[in-house]
């Protein structure tokens, strides 16, 4: 079976449910921010996918360089919550936290 | 099979255990460096759909930059040294059936029920920069100047929440 849209779609959707699982499962935030980062990388295959076989010249290929730029801010900003976090709490387990302040 | 599909499921195959490796190991450092190879699977993916820009930026970006700042934060918020980077985990099994039915049907959909019309369009431009350089000056400008602004604001947000700890400490 030669090799076509399905194929990358069906690893984009395993990308997603992992992320979604990992979002879900974990109590560490760090590791909640990796299942993020594993959904967006999921979108972006998607993007890239459609990009190429879909006909839209590099539109999804610019999406998903929006999107990239996107994941990185966000990165920086939850992890520097997640610092604070620890600051206040000595912990990151993310269903623990129950107060926003001490 | 062609060589072109070899190397599709090669990185497909790494893409999505190291993903699972990722959620799975208790270990958060661990999980961390399972995330390179994910990463780095999804740009050999994106290499294979003809983005060599996007595979570029995916491994400057999320390798050198995200990763980098995940492990930061795994280094930061745990004790290193006492036995503490063990996470925990919470409600596995509703998770592992809520998503397995949720993968399972979306993976259905997606490969099985619907019926995709591929126009498989050669590209005849030996690098995607050129058309990006374009588009991202043209009809993409004002989200790109956007971008710019946000990433700015992210920037200074960033700083400003970890220089208020340093200076706390210093009290």
């Amino acid at each position: 079976m030669e090799v076509g849209l399905s194929h990358f779609l069906v690893v984009s959707t395993a990308l997603l449910s992992l992320g979604i699982y990992g979002v879900i499962t974990r109590k560490n935030a760090v590791m909640v921010l990796m299942g993020i980062e594993l959904i967006l990388n999921a979108a972006n295959i998607n993007f890239v996918a459609f990009s190429k076989y879909g006909n839209f010249g590099l539109e999804g290929q610019v999406m998903a360089l929006f999107i990239i730029v996107l994941a990185a801010a966000e990165a920086a900003i939850a992890l520097a919550i997640v610092l604070n976090i620890y600051k206040t709490f000595n912990h990151v387990n993310v269903d623990e936290i129950e107060d926003l302040k001490e | 099979m062609e060589l072109y599909d070899l190397i599709f499921y090669f990185f497909a195959i790494v893409t999505v255990v190291s993903a699972f490796m990722v959620v799975t190991s208790k270990n958060i450092v661990h999980a961390g460096f399972n995330l390179l190879f994910t990463f780095f699977g999804v740009a050999g993916i994106y290499v294979l759909l003809g983005a060599d820009f996007i595979a570029v930026v995916q491994l400057l970006v999320y390798v050198g930059g995200i990763l980098i700042l995940l492990l930061f934060g795994i280094m930061l918020t745990n004790k290193i040294t006492s036995v503490e980077l063990r996470t925990g985990t919470a409600h596995i099994i509703p998770a592992v059936i809520g998503v397995g039915i949720f993968w399972g049907a979306l993976t259905a959909i997606v490969a099985f029920k619907t019926d995709w019309v591929e126009v498989n369009t050669a590209s005849t431009e030996s690098t995607t920069i050129i058309g990006l350089g374009n588009l991202l000056l043209t009809d993409y400008v004002l989200i790109f100047e956007l971008l710019g602004i946000l990433l700015l604001v992210a920037l200074i947000g960033a700083a400003s929440f970890a220089r208020r700890e340093i200076e706390e400490l210093k009290d």
